[in-house]
């Protein structure tokens, strides 16, 4: 069932683009308009509360922290998580890197005893999958450079979806870390978690989770899916730009080494050596983005109030028009699983490449039409390879979408192939 | 003339669907260049090959794929700078350069006389995000010219 229509909460949807027309933007996973309750928390926190943060004697002082730990727990509940286990980090690839380069620092003897467990080199193995943002990939193969560990990956098919057949052989008792995305930011497939959870418990890897995806279009509770990590990007949850969080399991995160050294994250400091902080304090060294924090925690309040579930139904809803749409234009190649039943487990997300068309072009049409969408590689060049193109053009949703944003986008993908005269 | 229709003019349209200049040719020449440019935005890609002799560019040749703005574009870039001598290539170049960063206003007549077909881009210049895809040809020949020249002097 769709939501009701939302827009008049997103004050920037009102606006017109290209000769004067309305707006259609689907465009939102690369990132999502913001809700007036989200501008409001960062407005109200610089014009009432701003102040410095877990310091300082005065009252504004006091009120700065408390909005800040706040929205700490507010996006803590929404993921069904404490809030000692969230730390903020600048966006989602920062997340990630914190976890990677805490563990590369444990394996260069940062840390002490406690980070031992952490400790990887050469034998060990980080496995990764092929449908992997970038952010999720290019920090375990520089950890796997640093360490000497040996990076591998799970295959997709042609489909896009994750091959598990040998997975027992490729997450083994020599595998340290498996990292994999909930939901595929290109065709939208939402990853078995629970089998791949599964096998990493069984042979006492640590999960690192890529929730971009997931966080903003569907309910997650990090310990209903057994996780131990995982990434979080505020700009696609409604939330402002600048921040994003990392989960982590409370007794990981506080032995967890940080990445970023200096003030506020220590405890003891001598000539020699430092002692750290419980986390989340050990990571957060340096002034953090405040009023960024804050906004996050009104948009993870927004999203609650919404409801994650009313959310995902509706987005599966937009995501099977628009899949079901473009798949029958000639010339349209819909990248991922076509067909309503193959695309059960898909959301939010349609990736087209036109016959003969590049995607900046189609984008272009689409532009002129006041469609916005995302084209190129989406930061996941090796899923594009699978699919043999270079890139593609993407339609993401989110909770502000309406039928007619979905339609629009399948009759202005049916002129593309007219336009540039390739039908 | 919509500004979409401003910027895939028909002889950008018929340079896309018939690229000049694809295919790298071996050159039986002392200064001889080559540069490889990605899009990283896209990631496509051009690698192209200069000959110099005698102070021409006798030769200029690619291969790669990408949008028709930066297919069309290379192709034009071979047709007008093949031939030439390096300060006309050079003249061109920046006029090409200029024509991209005047936001869809036409050049100057000499520029214009300059670029011929080329002035067909005029109207890319309104869209940033593809003034990069016309500039990717134009970044190669530039590097490939110093890659041949920097045994000079």
């Amino acid at each position: 069932m769709l939501l009701p229509d939302l827009r008049e909460d997103f004050p920037l949807l009102t606006r017109t683009v290209r000769n004067g027309k309305p707006l259609v933007y689907l465009d939102s996973g690369a990132t999502a308009q913001k809700p007036r309750v989200v501008l409001d928390a960062e407005r109200e926190f610089y014009e009432q509360h701003n102040a410095a943060v877990q310091r300082g004697a005065h009252l504004l002082a006091e009120e700065a922290t408390e909005l800040f730990e706040g929205a700490r727990g507010d996006v803590a509940s929404l993921v069904g998580a404490q809030s000692q286990e969230i730390v903020w980090a600048e966006n989602a690839t920062a997340a990630v890197n914190l976890v990677a380069s805490g563990i590369g620092n444990a394996s260069a003897g940062i840390g002490g005893d406690e980070a031992a467990r952490f400790k990887i080199g050469p034998g060990d193995e980080i496995c990764v999958t092929e449908t992997e943002h970038h952010a999720n990939l290019v920090p375990w193969q520089a950890l796997a450079t640093r360490t000497g560990a040996t990076l591998r990956w799970i295959p997709v098919d042609d489909q896009g979806r994750m091959i598990l057949d040998d997975l027992d052989s490729l997450v083994n008792e020599r595998t340290r870390v498996l990292a994999f995305t909930h939901v595929s930011n290109v065709t939208g497939l939402i990853s078995p978690v629970g089998a791949l959870v599964a096998r990493a418990k069984a042979v006492g890897a640590l999960t690192v989770l890529d929730g971009c995806q997931s966080v903003p279009h569907l309910p997650v509770d990090v310990k209903a899916l057994d996780i131990d990590f995982m990434a979080m990007s505020a700009h696609k949850m409604l939330g402002p730009t600048g921040i994003g969080a990392l989960y982590g399991r409370k007794e990981l995160l506080d032995a967890l080494p940080p990445s970023i050294f200096g003030g506020g994250a220590v405890k003891v400091v001598t000539m020699e050596e430092t002692s750290w902080q419980e986390a989340p304090m050990r990571f957060e060294a340096g002034s953090q983005p405040v009023a960024q924090a804050v906004g996050m925690g009104a948009a993870a309040r927004y999203l609650a109030g919404v409801g994650m579930d009313r959310v995902e139904a509706h987005e599966r809803e937009i995501a099977a028009v628009m899949r079901a749409g473009v798949a029958e234009i000639p010339g349209v190649r819909l990248l991922g699983p076509v067909g309503s039943a193959d695309a059960r487990d898909v959301i939010g997300v349609a990736s087209i490449a036109v016959d003969g068309v590049h995607p900046h072009d189609v984008g272009q049409v689409l532009d002129d039409a006041g469609i916005a969408v995302r084209v190129g590689h989406h930061c996941a060049q090796p899923l594009h390879r699978k699919f043999g193109v270079t890139g593609s053009t993407r339609a993401s949703a989110h909770v502000y979408t309406t039928r007619e944003d979905a339609e629009a986008f399948v009759a202005a993908v049916a002129t593309v192939p007219a336009f540039f005269g390739v039908n | 003339m919509s500004s979409l229709e401003q910027m895939y003019q028909q002889v950008i349209m018929d340079h896309a669907k018939q690229a000049h200049g694809k295919g790298l040719v071996d050159l039986n020449l002392i200064q001889v260049g080559e540069s490889h440019q990605v899009n990283t935005t896209c990631g496509d890609e051009i690698r192209l090959r200069v000959g110099l002799e005698d102070d021409r560019v006798e030769s200029v040749t690619w291969e790669g794929q990408g949008c028709s703005i930066s297919q069309a574009s290379v192709s034009v870039l071979h047709e007008l700078v093949e031939g030439t001598t390096l300060s006309e290539a050079e003249a061109t170049m920046e006029a090409f350069r200029d024509l991209m960063q005047a936001k869809g206003e036409a050049l100057d007549d000499d520029r214009e006389d300059l670029l011929g077909d080329a002035t067909a881009f005029v109207g890319v210049g309104k869209y940033p995000a593809r003034i990069k895809c016309a500039m990717l040809g134009w970044m190669a020949f530039k590097d490939a010219m110093i890659q041949a020249r920097k045994d000079e002097a």
